[in-house]
């Protein structure tokens, strides 16, 4: 029997052996008697009139059962919402089947639903659809231009907002400052890859007039409120599964058509019907990442204090809002402009806009990579420009260590920061100077090395419903939790979390076992079924551990206190007197009075000797909704190598000390940061969605987006500092994205700095082969021509 | 266009050569050879190809095999990438084989795959057509009724396209005895999403007497086809080799795709251009210490 806590140590990951061995059920694996198959026909046009919608040949073909254009059921279908609302926001009609205009290549025309699905997919071919091709933008900046093409009537220019944040007065500051640099900052467009694509099974009974929706996704419950609000399927007769999902990274964080469409398809045949996305399919219609045209500058003084940073933002939307698009690029990206750093003038302005592009939303760090991007960037590029090492600003603009809230200029107060420890570890782990030493050396032979740093502090464990509220959040982000204790003394553990790969069913049996001192073979974690815990947010922002598991604390606490109350009634003590250690209930000093966990749970069932009022049963259910966000914080240091005759970037070394407070499961977490580094090093290297100016994705499939595998990543080096938060009671802050927030700016810094002594300083991702090898050759071509005019004034002047 | 699942096809596992050949017949063009699949299928599950039927090789015997042959090797077509980078003859007699077999993807496909495959599928990006135009090798080409050999130099005639005949199966590929002191080897800069070859370089050399008395250039990814680069491989015979021979060879890597070179979301023709010259340099480099060391 397990005794004591296992909280910080690594245990192993209850959830692998079923994953590795085969046994885990994804949708794909759910087949229901009398299921169909549904394929859908998707727009070949970024932008373009539907004329017409023939759907006669692909009804008679063999094994269709029935099809649907968007003009067929566009009344059960309703219109797909966005979940999170800025002022002044535009909301656009977003038909989970087009029916009159198509604004992406993607966007569904119509559905097929077969037998088999092969039938499925053969009869697709067979709807025959009349466009008008219009024009198409993909650029949001080129977007907002005068004559651009419109594609929603009501969001004029394409602009769905305009949003702004800031703290201080930057305009005064910069023109107090010594000094001012400005770049365009290009965060590309990221298309997320889960290995499980999306999927949906649904089922209708007839009887009960129940929907029961199988989904890949991260929100089961959201799925719940938003599938009912946009059907008008009443909210209690809808059950959603999310059964195990293979990866999400924000991309399965929504409502999607499919979702909708399933679920109306299946109640109006009255028989199960099943979607399973393609890959190619997911890169065209599952949401993308990014995607932000900066202009941005900070202003600062000589001596390398920085007094301002200001940005104005392109973000681009895509065709439509998905649900938390408008949260990102704003929220998400803008409270946080000051970083790390004593910041006190920050200016931030957002326009949200349309393009004939997939929609945008989160992807993994979500708002939060593309602004330790511009600070990072513009931190390093403000320290070149005073002349002082990067390290050195770093460390002079720091916050000072604070345990309990501090207020930043954009009005929202990090919980607990020491932020120069982990800056110090992770130069100690890289050994600084001895690297200037080597890069020094290997500049000498020709050989171009470069380090990179970046500092961060990000938002997470995305929760306090009213502060969310006041800044558009559609739907309260507590987090809720059930602790059901069995006569026998086994514990199921319900979570409105909803993990796809975070290994909570370890984690959150970590937490429980350690609290009630039970085995942890003893403890169950159940999640991802609407019909199991009622309600729930899911699984984002970091938030899961930091919220849901503090759910779970909170219902334990209840748990153990009505089973004191029970044992100190058995032994007739007062209950204070009571203590519960290990799995014990007893009382100190008297060594005959105690019960065992088993003992006390029994008599909670057997109810024949409980305190007076007291309930029979031992279960408890907590709605769990913190003060405040938690931010986490931390140091990533990256050194790459350029290669001069290819310009192949490789990274050599990749250090990540994180503050996430305090950790349940450090391997796990380990994991979380591994897996987010390598996310953040495919973008910085090689990932990139590429769009025709005509619309079309040129990097639609695996064989030109370039997911990093093992030979594009170095072995990781990673610490921790521990700085809790007393934003919970665990002290835990989350830890599922600080690579992607950290990574990129690192790996760019460090790329840049490999070239700075050619006189490169600045380069936009991904940092392709060609894009370093055309900065390595016009950069020797300038500095050639420099030394020739010097070379030409010097002979003038003789 | 959105689909993973492939059209409607026949399917025929024949046991013979001359089944298969006949069978190519019978569709006129509408049937694919199936020889590992890693090319084809995936092209089959985007309907990017709709073959009528596919005519699977793998249940004809005697396909597998990578033997000594006249102080060459003999390498049956329906031989695997994986089984090339296992074998010590193929690393002995022909490096560049056995490195090239294990730059292609990764190790599914290379359990997978085959040399015969890859050749008669002709990629423009493709690995090994590079290296069997560097090895001066031929490839057996069997109908039912005749068998022939084509030069590697003439087999490779467009993108996509090759000396293979309608009814042919390409079932041998055979690469001459290099010679003692000679060496070989392949230089690749892999687009990081398919792994296929931007740019690929094989090289063979031959050095008597402290001279270079051979050279064979095969260049792919960087053209709509493979190609060898004569031009370079005059530069390097008769001299002796060295740095600046290689240098000044390098030079002329690839000059004979002027205005050929490949230019898309991955690569601009500009650089495939500097790159064939960059790789042309590594891979004489590496194989002069081959045939010298």
């Amino acid at each position: 029997m397990t005794t004591g806590t296992t909280i910080g140590t690594s245990v192993i990951r209850r959830e692998d052996a079923r994953l590795i061995t085969g046994n885990a059920t994804y949708v794909d694996d759910i087949k229901l008697l009398g299921m169909a198959h549904m394929a859908i026909v998707r727009s070949p046009h970024a932008h373009a009139n539907i004329l017409n919608v023939d759907v006669t040949r692909a009804a008679n073909a063999p094994g269709v059962a029935a099809v649907f254009t968007g003009a067929d059921i566009q009344e059960q279908l309703g219109s797909l919402p966005a979940g999170w609302v800025l002022p002044d926001m535009k909301m656009p009609n977003h038909p989970p089947i087009a029916f009159e205009r198509v604004r992406y290549v993607g966007d569904a025309v119509a559905v097929v639903v077969a037998e088999t699905p092969q039938a499925a997919a053969d009869a697709v071919g067979l709807v025959d659809v009349d466009y008008e091709d219009l024009p198409a933008v993909v650029n949001a900046e080129e977007a907002t231009q005068e004559g651009a093409p419109q594609l929603h009537d009501d969001a004029p220019g394409n602009v769905d907002f305009e949003w702004e944040v800031g703290g201080g007065d930057y305009e005064a500051a910069s023109a107090d400052a010594e000094v001012v640099v400005r770049q365009r900052l290009i965060n590309q467009r990221l298309i997320p890859n889960p290995i499980e694509e999306r999927g949906v099974v649904a089922d209708y009974n007839r009887g009960t007039n129940q929907i029961t929706l199988w989904t890949s996704t991260q929100i089961p419950h959201l799925v719940r409120l938003l599938f009912s609000a946009v059907t008008g399927h009443p909210e209690h007769q809808v059950r959603v599964v999310a059964p195990e999902v293979g990866g999400g990274f924000g991309c399965k964080l929504y409502i999607y058509a499919e979702e909708v469409i399933c679920g109306v398809v299946a109640k109006i045949l009255a028989r199960p019907i099943k979607w399973i996305s393609g890959r190619q399919e997911g890169y065209l219609a599952t949401t993308h990442g990014r995607d932000h045209i900066a202009d941005v500058e900070m202003c600062g003084n000589r001596d390398g204090t920085i007094t301002g940073i200001k940005t104005t933002v392109y973000a681009n939307l895509g065709a439509y809002l998905s649900t938390f698009a408008p949260g990102i690029p704003t929220v998400l990206f803008g409270f946080t402009l000051g970083g790390p750093y004593r910041m006190p003038n920050v200016s931030c302005k957002v326009y949200g806009v349309f393009t004939n592009t997939t929609p945008v939303d989160a992807y993994r760090g979500a708002g939060r990579p593309e602004c330790t991007y511009v600070i990072e960037r513009l931190v390093d590029m403000f320290s070149q420009e005073v002349g002082r090492d990067p390290v050195a600003v770093r460390r002079k603009n720091f916050i000072p260590r604070f345990s309990n809230g501090h207020e930043v200029s954009t009005g929202v107060t990090y919980d607990s920061g020491n932020y120069g420890p982990a800056l110090d570890r992770a130069l100690e782990i890289l050994d600084y100077r001895g690297f200037r030493e080597e890069q020094r050396a290997a500049r000498r032979e020709g050989r171009l090395l470069g380090v990179g740093l970046s500092s961060y502090v990000e938002i997470c464990g995305i929760a306090p419903s009213a502060v969310a509220a006041s800044l558009g959040a559609g739907a309260g982000l507590w987090e809720s939790s059930t602790v059901r204790v069995h006569p026998t003394g086994k514990v199921a553990v319900y979570t409105g979390t909803s993990p796809h790969g975070q290994g909570h069913q370890t984690s959150f049996t970590q937490i429980a076992s350690s609290e009630l001192g039970v085995p942890l073979e003893d403890v169950e974690v159940f999640h991802g079924d609407t019909d199991k815990q009622q309600m729930g947010t899911g699984t984002f922002g970091s938030r899961s551990v930091a919220v849901g598991g503090t759910a779970l604390y909170m219902s334990l606490q209840k748990v153990v206190e009505k089973a004191k109350r029970i044992a100190a009634h058995q032994m007739d003590v007062p209950h204070r007197q009571v203590t519960f250690e290990n799995g014990v209930f007893y009382v100190e000093d008297i060594q005959e009075r105690q019960m065992s966990w088993g003992d006390v749970v029994g008599e909670a069932y057997a109810a024949k000797n409980l305190p007076p009022q007291m309930e029979p049963g031992l279960e408890a259910v907590t709605f769990f909704d913190p003060e405040n966000f938690t931010w986490p914080f931390g140091t990533h240091i990256a050194v790459v190598e350029v290669d001069p005759d290819t310009g192949e970037t490789k990274v050599l070394r990749y250090i990540a000390v994180d503050d996430v407070g305090n950790v349940i499961n450090p391997m796990i977490v380990d994991g979380m940061v591994h897996g987010g580094v390598a996310q953040g090093i495919g973008q910085a290297l090689q990932e990139q969605a590429v769009y025709s100016e005509n619309g079309q994705l040129l990097s639609g499939s695996m064989m030109d987006y370039a997911v990093p595998t093992a030979e594009d990543i170095p072995s990781y080096e990673t610490d921790r500092t521990v700085t809790p938060t007393r934003v919970n009671p665990l002290g835990v802050k989350g830890a599922g994205e600080t690579g992607t927030i950290a990574c990129s700016p690192a790996v760019v810094n460090a790329a840049v700095d490999a070239l700075s002594h050619l006189g490169v300083k600045h380069l936009d991702m991904p940092l392709t082969s060609e894009k370093m090898w055309r900065s390595v050759r016009d950069a020797k071509a300038a500095l050639r021509a420099v030394r020739r005019e010097r070379a030409i004034a010097g002979r003038a002047s003789n | 266009m959105t689909t993973s699942i492939a059209s409607p096809f026949e399917y025929h596992s024949p046991e013979t050569v001359e089944e298969a050949s006949r069978l190519l017949s019978r569709y006129g063009g509408g049937a694919r050879l199936l020889a590992g699949g890693h090319s084809l299928l995936p092209l089959m599950k985007l309907r990017l190809a709709s073959p009528e039927a596919l005519i699977d090789l793998g249940r004809i015997g005697g396909l597998s095999y990578i033997r000594e042959d006249d102080g060459g090797l003999a390498i049956g077509a329906m031989t695997t990438y994986a089984e090339i980078v296992r074998s010590e003859l193929a690393a002995a007699a022909a490096p560049a084989l056995a490195e090239a077999a294990g730059e292609v993807a990764d190790t599914p496909v290379r359990n997978a795959g085959t040399i015969g495959g890859s050749l008669a599928h002709a990629d423009p990006a493709g690995d090994l057509p590079a290296v069997v135009l560097a090895l001066d090798a031929e490839l057996v080409a069997r109908s039912a009724r005749a068998s022939r050999s084509i030069p590697a130099d003439r087999f490779f005639r467009d993108f996509m396209t090759t000396a293979l005949r309608g009814n042919e199966v390409l079932t041998e590929i055979r690469v001459p005895g290099q010679g003692a002191s000679s060496g070989s080897a392949y230089a690749k800069l892999a687009n990081k999403a398919s792994h296929y070859a931007v740019v690929g370089v094989a090289a063979a050399v031959r050095v008597e007497d402290g001279v270079c008395t051979s050279a064979r250039i095969g260049i792919t990814g960087a053209g709509p086809h493979a190609v060898r680069s004569r031009r370079a491989e005059r530069i390097l015979v008769g001299k002796a080799p060295g740095e600046s021979s290689i240098r000044a060879a390098a030079q002329r890597g690839g000059v004979e795709l002027a205005g050929q070179f490949n230019e898309d979301v991955h690569a601009s023709a500009e650089y495939r251009e500097d790159m064939a010259r960059v790789f042309t340099g590594r891979a004489l480099a590496a194989a002069f210490e081959r045939a010298m060391g």
